[in-house]
């Protein structure tokens, strides 16, 4: 039942009948962290945004117990109205009040809180989201990345039980995204409100997730960490040419030189470009799975320079005639390969054999 | 050239009567609108059309149904005759009651329309940053329904300020109490005062080019439509 009082727990069961003539439902039954950002991962239409304005109380005729860290939001006796549940939800557009100002938009919800914010808090979240200078001004004098900016902080300030960012990112272009992305990741570093957070950006969901929900016309097909969705290579996600996992790894040596940190992980260790990290720091590292080859002897002679020693854990042959997904065990952790079945063959690949795993290319994400 | 005694009473009457009116109009139309705008009811087709019935009717259809209601016999003049009123017909108030029933169109429809254009979302978001209905309705529905008040005022003023059948059967001719400018102007070419009509005649022309001119320009400037019908 319920773990302790720090989850999330939600059953939904929500049919809707328009959406042109095509009746859609949508049937959940999760249990997320009390803390961290839960990415839902989905193609449109698979639901998410239905689960999100669930949660939010949005959908007045849904059936749903929903209960967040022991309070009941709705259950089939009760169901707390949206403006009574501490929810903060950012949309797609940003949605601000046109006829406010910035700062008084960011406000309107602390004004309506049983205690105000904190004037400390407060000037922690708009230094958090850089709008210091942004307060005077007008929702129709802000660029797209910062009226998103301002909807994260006007959330953020009723001091939220749950956050519920609905593609956040979605509305702007890519120079807006970069400039966004970071301000979620110190979000969550510094806040410990729980995020969920509807994208259907593999880039986002590898940068920023802890949980990673994936929906699929409206029912769930994977719910678990990160690393553990994303390394199982049973899940029927098909992520394509993004097949591919994340590892959080320490930096341990600045090569100056050569302008490479080497990065450690229990399973062994990964040189990354120097993106300026310091010594003894976690950073998250993408490795995806057509970067991935295997090996039986160690190659010295080869442009590769991350070379893993690890065991196959299982091999997936369902997706693709002549390809086929090999994960494999380092220490703790995982590594998917994507390799074509000739080579899989003539390497005699079986699960349990130890191989080497050359690893083409890496991207840091934080 | 000037305008005699009479004619002043009349505008100033007239005035009177589109002020006391707009106000009312205004609070009575907007939570009208407002369900209007937000309802998925069975209702909704009903009530727009009976709102909109003065649009169609001629005036005086109206006006004789109100003048039976207001009157001795009718169901709301036996009301205000035993709450010690008298009736109201033949009076300023009945006039302003009417007056109510006439141009309600004028003042729903932009409203009505400028509800709808604020889509379901800002109140959503109001909702998850813990405003309450009422508050949702006062905070965001109401400020940014502005330019769509301005409006319905200014039509719903302009609209009591033209009118003349409906004024004609329940309001009648009493100078000082219900001779407004178009019955005036009447007055004037039965008595073939050419002159004096024709001036009033012209500060009407004036005074509605004005109003529409305002409404237009301010269209232009929300980019909105706000008028949907014939203007």
């Amino acid at each position: 039942m319920n773990m302790g009082n720090s989850t999330i727990d939600l059953q939904i069961n929500h049919q809707l009948s328009e959406r042109g003539g095509r009746s859609f439902s949508l049937n959940v039954d999760l249990q997320l962290p009390g803390q961290g950002i839960t990415a839902v991962f989905g193609a449109s239409g698979s639901g998410k945004t239905t689960l999100l304005r669930c949660l939010a109380g949005l959908e007045s005729d849904a059936t749903a117990q929903i209960s967040v860290k022991g309070s009941a939001w709705q259950s089939d006796q009760v169901s707390v109205p949206t403006h009574k549940r501490r929810v903060g939800y950012v949309f797609q557009e940003s949605s601000l009040f046109p006829h406010l100002s910035v700062e008084k938009n960011i406000l309107y919800g602390s004004q309506r809180a049983p205690t105000p914010i904190e004037s400390n808090n407060y000037q922690h979240i708009i230094d958090l989201m850089g709008l210091k200078q942004l307060l005077d001004q007008y929702p129709d004098q802000l660029s797209g990345g910062e009226r998103q900016r301002v909807a994260i902080a006007r959330a953020l300030v009723i001091d939220p039980e749950l956050l519920l960012m609905d593609e956040p990112l979605a509305s702007l272009d890519v120079k807006r995204k970069q400039e966004i992305l970071p301000y979620l990741e110190s979000m969550h570093a510094s806040l410990d409100v729980p995020i969920i957070y509807v994208t259907h950006s593999v880039d986002e969901v590898a940068r920023l997730a802890d949980h990673l929900v994936v929906l699929e016309e409206g029912a769930v097909i994977a719910s678990g960490s990160l690393a553990d969705v994303l390394s199982n290579i049973e899940l029927p996600i098909q992520l394509g040419e993004d097949t591919g996992v994340v590892i959080e790894a320490t930096v341990v040596e600045r090569d100056a030189e050569w302008h490479l940190l080497r990065t450690e992980f229990d399973g062994g260790e990964l040189w990354v470009r120097d993106g300026g990290d310091a010594l003894g720091s976690n950073i998250r590292i993408r490795v995806l799975a057509r970067d991935v080859s295997l090996t039986l002897n160690p190659h010295t002679d080869s442009s590769i320079i991350n070379r893993v020693w690890t065991r196959v854990d299982n091999i997936q042959e369902r997706n693709d005639p002549s390809m086929l997904l090999v994960s494999l065990i380092a220490g703790d952790k995982k590594i998917i390969a994507r390799l074509s079945r000739r080579s899989a063959h003539q390497l005699g690949i079986t699960i349990g054999k130890e191989v080497w795993a050359q690893i083409k290319g890496v991207a840091i994400l934080r | 050239m000037g305008f005699s005694e009479a004619d002043v009473t009349a505008i100033l009457l007239t005035l009177r009567l589109a002020t006391t009116v707009t106000l009312l109009l205004l609070l009575i139309g907007a939570p009208i609108a407002w369900w209007l705008a937000r309802t998925d009811s069975r209702l909704k087709g009903p009530i727009s059309a009976l709102i909109a019935l003065p649009l169609v009717l001629p005036p005086t259809v109206l006006g004789f149904y109100l003048l039976l209601a207001l009157g001795p016999n009718g169901p709301i003049g036996q009301i205000t005759q035993s709450l010690g009123l008298g009736t109201l017909a033949f009076s300023y108030s009945g006039l302003v009651i009417g007056s109510i029933f006439y141009s309600l169109p004028f003042v729903v429809q932009p409203l009505q329309n400028a509800f709808e254009a604020i889509g379901d979302r800002p109140l959503e978001v109001a909702a998850t940053l813990g405003a309450g209905p009422l508050d949702r309705f006062f905070s965001v529905a109401l400020p940014m329904a502005r330019p769509g008040f301005f409006t319905a005022a200014v039509l719903g003023f302009a609209h009591t300020v033209g009118e003349f059948g409906v004024v004609l059967m329940i309001g009648g001719n009493i100078p000082g109490e219900t001779r407004v400018v178009s019955v005036q102007i009447y007055d004037h070419v039965e008595a073939l005062a050419y002159d004096q009509a024709n001036q009033l005649a012209l500060l009407m022309i004036v005074f509605s080019f004005l109003v529409l001119l305002s409404v237009y320009g301010l269209q232009k400037k929300s980019h909105r439509q706000i008028l949907r019908f014939g203007l």
